[in-house]
């Protein structure tokens, strides 16, 4: 973690959000507008000029890291920076506020900024966790990797099957032809499998393996002799099989989880840009 | 029988062969051009179709009967053929020379056919590539036996076995297996010669039955079928029996015949056995049997159109007739620096008398020395080059004086003849001094590649640089204040130690009283831990080790093994003793060093992994790295802004590819360029557009990449590709706001335009962005790093 953009040049950006955050909170508790704080006071709208003014910034960041000819200092630096600012915009946004809420458009455009930041917050975990989980998840593999042993391992699978009686061959074909992950977001992000099987002439549920496992142990008590090693192997390959599509699902569940996030950041970001905008028209209308 | 006695015989109907032939043509000489192939320009009909063709060097006029201008090979080639047919050249196709007897003004060729060719003079225009060596059974000859594929989509449904073992079989077979039924014939019972990439392609397809694997196998003769739906039988003997293989085609990969041995057959001789070394010649391109004259690729000249000015110049020389080089203008210009009234010759002359080192180059190689090298007039206190620079020239005094500054009290002056830059030339790392330019200074700068050239030619000249650098060596390093008089003593019981990549170079536990100092290369310090050896450290050339055993401890307390192919200089107790009693201090120094040593061991050993990461880096081969780009795992969100950096900043193409490669814990090593300390990429690149610049030593692609895809087929790591330029630059609100264009880093071009090229591209470590490499740059989170080898260690822990 040394190097990661939490800690980036030895918390610079922390240091220097916390910094700024603890002065507005002095001149808050300071300043005396003679009527209860809010935003139309002098230090109001200071608040508000500066957390409008970061917003801008925090969204930058979007085009900023596709500034890859050019641009001060690293992508890195940058995203420390909008990580503890972003977080200091909380403050800032909600000194700004006088603790003043109500059904209008000032305070939506409060909520969805809280929205976007703790959305950030998600995204911030989400990023110092997960890398190295999905990392230790696929053994420093890449899903790529596992994509290519799973299909080197049903090519296996189906050559041993092939050996053995015809309706085990049609149960693992079909099991491996219907096996399916990903698909929706939703999907991804529970895992969700909706793989199948063909057994005794109906499409059954098959989620995890679970009924061409059960089933092929269950054929090998009941088989002898040469039949009875074949389906051992088949049995010891297709546990493997299993063990795969799970590090697969997880890894794709994980990914999802890990991006998800943004689908939420992002356009959050750019409705708070419009009622930001609808804020600050309204209010200089109603001056 | 009337023989017919040639004024000129040429061999090899390569470019510089047929102009030669159609030089004599010209001239109305009788001549014959004798081809062993049946088609003129053997090695450039094996280019793929359409390719490309440059005519590099642009500055260098073409002087030739027959035109040659960039284009496609199929326009070029026909260009020659009417070129020889206008003439009226005398070709005599499928003629291949086997044996020259005679001597000037009566050689006999001996042809492979049994025909004999008499001719005055032979010209020897054979190339580099050799010819493909023949199944050599019994009907061999017969019609559906090929020596080579141009495109495997031409076949289908057919039966097709391919003979040979090794990276063109395993590629042949594997692009045949799609449309047609293909067997692959191996000697021997693996496949022991072939790139990892290609071994396990070929063993996928043979475990999935596209590819009918025969291992132990090897052919002993070819039946002919008439009037069958095969047309021949391939017969094998295999470990089980003779099988035989109906067929309808044979290809036979199994090499080329390097022509060295050839050409040696022929008289003539080579200075040693590098095999990289040329045949000694004179300025008119004659080799030491008087009457054969070598050009091209065979000479040392591997591009076309210095091949085909030699041919038209060998003609030339032959008739006695005064021509100077098509180059001379070239050198001319580069001359016109210098305060010298003199000619070109003169002063080349001039240049070989003043300077030691090139007195015994022959006339023709010192010429094509200075034409790759350039003239400086230096004023005094100019800096030559800085210590650290990564620069790797090698400069010879002309005229007045150098000053390498070793330290701030010392400061050595060289005079005329004398060199610098000879460490970073052998060992590929930075400059371990400052070389300022003295009084009235002039001098010549020769680039890496072209002094390695000399030095695997001419003994003299290695020998001569060896000594020289160990002296230097051990003055920077333990005596920068002893004269360099007093140390040649020393340096002359110094031996050079040459080590093979995992060679171990001294052992833990054993005994030893020499040590080393790593000239090339680099080395890892292991200890033994419970039968396991954990690799404790790694060291770049310039270190030293074993110094323990000089101060007393003879029992190594360590293994250091060679990581890549390794140099080192060792020296000996008594030398060393010598050495300490003329450096006063030393003694202690290296006590002092010693100690910071073991620390640092003790530290790293008490990191968190540290010898698995460290032997995994090795063995991705980054012993032999400068700087290499790693990624942190735990911190990589798989955003690819690594990538769309590299791409946006460098026409399109990313030169990274961020999910291959492998990963050990949490340290993944993408595919990208490690920078290499002696680039097997540089090693054969005809235009010399490979060169290391800039502080970094970053190794660098120019311009004058010609696309014939050398470097990429020489660099082991794959980081090297043939891409086209992207034209269209993506911009961003046009991207953002409208939808219009690519989105940036997303800007890459499949295919060129007419008269566009494929040319290699590389990471070039962002040598034209101040700011540095575009990938670490953006990444977002700091999980990509560039590291030299000396900061692996910072991994650990």
């Amino acid at each position: 973690m040394s190097n990661s953009f939490v800690s980036h040049a030895k918390g610079r950006y922390f240091w220097a959000a916390l910094a700024f955050v603890v002065v507005a909170v002095i001149i808050y508790g300071w300043h005396d507008p003679k009527q209860p704080p809010n935003g139309g006071t002098w230090y109001g709208y200071t608040l508000g000029t500066i957390g409008a003014l970061m917003i801008l910034w925090l969204l930058y960041l979007g085009k900023r890291k596709r500034n890859f000819a050019n641009g001060w200092g690293t992508t890195k630096g940058w995203v420390s920076a909008h990580i503890y600012f972003g977080t200091a915009l909380l403050i800032i946004g909600t000194l700004h506020t006088g603790f003043q809420f109500g059904w209008n458009i000032h305070t939506l455009a409060y909520v969805l900024m809280c929205l976007v930041i703790f959305s950030g917050f998600f995204g911030l975990y989400a990023y110092i966790v997960y890398p190295g989980s999905r990392n230790r998840l696929k053994s420093s593999q890449t899903l790529d990797d596992i994509f290519a042993q799973l299909e080197e391992l049903d090519l296996l699978v189906k050559k041993i099957v092939g050996k053995i009686s015809a309706d085990n061959q049609s149960l693992v074909t079909s099991a491996i032809n219907r096996t399916e992950f990903g698909g929706n977001v939703l999907d991804q992000l529970v895992a969700r499998d909706r793989s199948k099987v063909m057994l005794n002439g109906t499409l059954v549920d098959n989620r995890d393996q679970a009924v061409v496992v059960s089933q092929l142990v269950e054929r090998l008590t009941l088989a002898t002799g040469d039949e009875a090693q074949q389906l051992t192997t088949l049995v010891k390959e297709y546990s493997g099989r299993q063990r795969l599509l799970r590090i697969i699902r997880r890894d794709i569940r994980l990914n999802a989880i890990q991006e998800i996030w943004l689908m939420f950041h992002i356009p959050m970001s750019f409705g708070l840009l419009a009622a930001l905008a609808a804020h600050i028209v309204s209010v200089f209308i109603y001056w | 029988m009337e023989v017919n006695l040639y004024e000129i015989a040429v061999i090899g109907a390569g470019p510089g062969g047929l102009s030669a032939a159609a030089r004599c043509a010209e001239l109305d000489i009788p001549h014959v051009l004798l081809e062993s192939s049946p088609k003129i320009a053997n090695t450039i009909q094996k280019y793929q179709k359409g390719k490309h063709v440059m005519d590099e060097p642009g500055i260098l006029p073409l002087r030739s009967p027959v035109g040659f201008v960039a284009g496609k090979r199929e326009e070029i080639l026909s260009v020659w053929e009417d070129g020889l047919t206008h003439h009226k050249v005398k070709v005599e196709y499928g003629a291949e020379a086997k044996s020259i007897s005679g001597q000037k003004g009566d050689f006999t060729i001996g042809l492979v056919s049994g025909k004999e060719v008499k001719a005055k003079h032979i010209i020897l225009g054979i190339g580099l590539q050799g010819n493909p060596r023949q199944l050599g059974v019994p009907g061999d000859q017969a019609d559906f036996i090929q020596y080579q594929l141009d495109d495997p989509d031409e076949y289908s449904g057919e039966s097709i076995a391919v003979v040979g073992a090794g990276d063109a079989a395993i590629e042949n077979a594997i692009a045949l297996s799609k449309n047609n039924k293909v067997c692959i014939i191996n000697r021997k019972d693996e496949f022991a010669r072939a790139k990892e990439g290609n071994l396990n392609l070929i063993l996928a397809a043979i475990e999935s039955g596209a590819v009918q694997g025969f291992y132990s196998s090897s052919p002993t003769a070819v039946e002919v079928l008439e009037g069958e739906e095969f047309r021949g039988n391939l017969v094998l003997s295999t470990d089980v029996g003779e099988e035989k293989i109906p067929v309808h085609r044979v290809i036979g990969r199994l090499g080329a015949i390097p022509p060295r041995k050839l050409v040696e057959s022929f008289g003539i001789e080579f200075p040693n056995k590098d095999m990289s070394a040329i045949p000694a010649l004179t300025s008119e391109y004659e080799s030491n049997v008087p009457g054969i004259y070598v050009i091209g690729a065979l000479g040392g000249y591997p591009l076309i159109k210095q091949a085909m000015n030699q041919g038209y110049e060998a003609v030339a020389y032959i008739l006695g007739h005064d021509v100077k080089p098509a180059d001379h203008g070239l050198i001319e210009d580069k001359f016109k620096v210098l305060p010298y009234t003199e000619d070109v010759d003169h002063i080349l002359k001039l240049m070989q008398e003043r300077i030691p080192i090139f007195s015994s180059v022959n006339a023709l190689l010192f010429r094509e020395l200075i034409l790759d090298s350039n003239v400086h007039v230096k004023q005094a206190g100019d800096v030559v080059f800085a210590k650290d620079d990564y620069s790797s020239s090698f400069y010879t005094v002309l005229e007045g004086e150098i000053k390498t500054i070793i330290n701030a009290d010392l400061t050595i002056l060289s005079g005329v003849g004398a060199f610098t830059g000879e460490g970073s030339l052998i060992s590929g790392r930075r400059r371990s001094a400052t070389v300022i330019a003295g009084e009235n200074c002039i001098l010549i700068e020769t680039p890496r590649r072209t002094m390695n050239k000399l030095i695997a030619s001419i003994d003299m000249v290695k020998r001569v640089l060896d000594e020289t650098f160990i002296v230097r060596q051990i003055q920077t390093k333990f005596a920068p204040n002893t004269p360099i008089a007093e140390l040649e003593p020393i340096a002359s019981k110094a031996v050079i130690n040459l080590y093979a990549p995992n060679e171990v170079i001294m052992q833990e536990g054993g005994e030893g009283d020499t040590f080393h100092l790593i000239r090339k290369g680099s080395v890892t310090v292991s200890n033994n831990v419970d039968d396991v050896d954990v690799i404790r450290t790694y060291l770049p050339a310039g270190a030293d080790i074993g110094e323990m055993a000089l101060l007393g401890d003879t029992v190594r307390s360590a293994t250091i093994t060679a990581t890549v192919k390794t140099e080192t200089v060792s020296i000996d107790k008594q030398a060393f003793e010598l050495l300490l009693s003329r450096s006063p201090g030393l003694r202690e120094a290296l006590q002092a060093k010693t100690r910071s040593r073991h620390q640092q061991n003790i530290n790293i050993a008490g990191g968190d992994g540290a010898d698995g990461l460290l032997s995994f880096l090795m063995d991705q081969g980054l012993g032999e790295a400068t700087n290499a780009l790693v990624i942190d795992e735990n911190n990589c969100v798989g955003c690819d802004l690594c990538e769309q950096a590299c791409a946006a900043t460098h026409d399109g193409t990313s030169r990274l590819d961020r999910k291959a490669g492998p990963t050990h814990a949490h340290i993944h090593v993408p595919t990208s360029c490690r920078h290499c300390e002696d680039p097997h990429c540089m090693k054969d690149c005809p235009p010399n557009a490979i060169q290391r610049m800039g502080a970094g030593g970053e190794v660098v692609i120019g311009d004058t990449c010609i696309g014939c895809g050398n470097c990429e087929q020489n660099c082991p790591y794959g980081v090297i590709k043939m891409s086209y330029k992207s034209k269209a630059p993506a911009n961003f609100w046009q991207w953002m706001l409208f939808g219009i264009g690519l989105r940036p880093g997303k800007g890459a071009v499949a295919s060129g335009g007419e008269n566009e090229i494929k040319k290699a591209v590389k990471c070039d470590m962002c040598i034209d962005q101040s700011t540095g490499p575009a990938c670490v740059r953006s990444c977002p989170t700091g999980a990509a790093m560039r590291l030299s080898p000396e900061q692996f260690t910072n991994l650990i822990g």
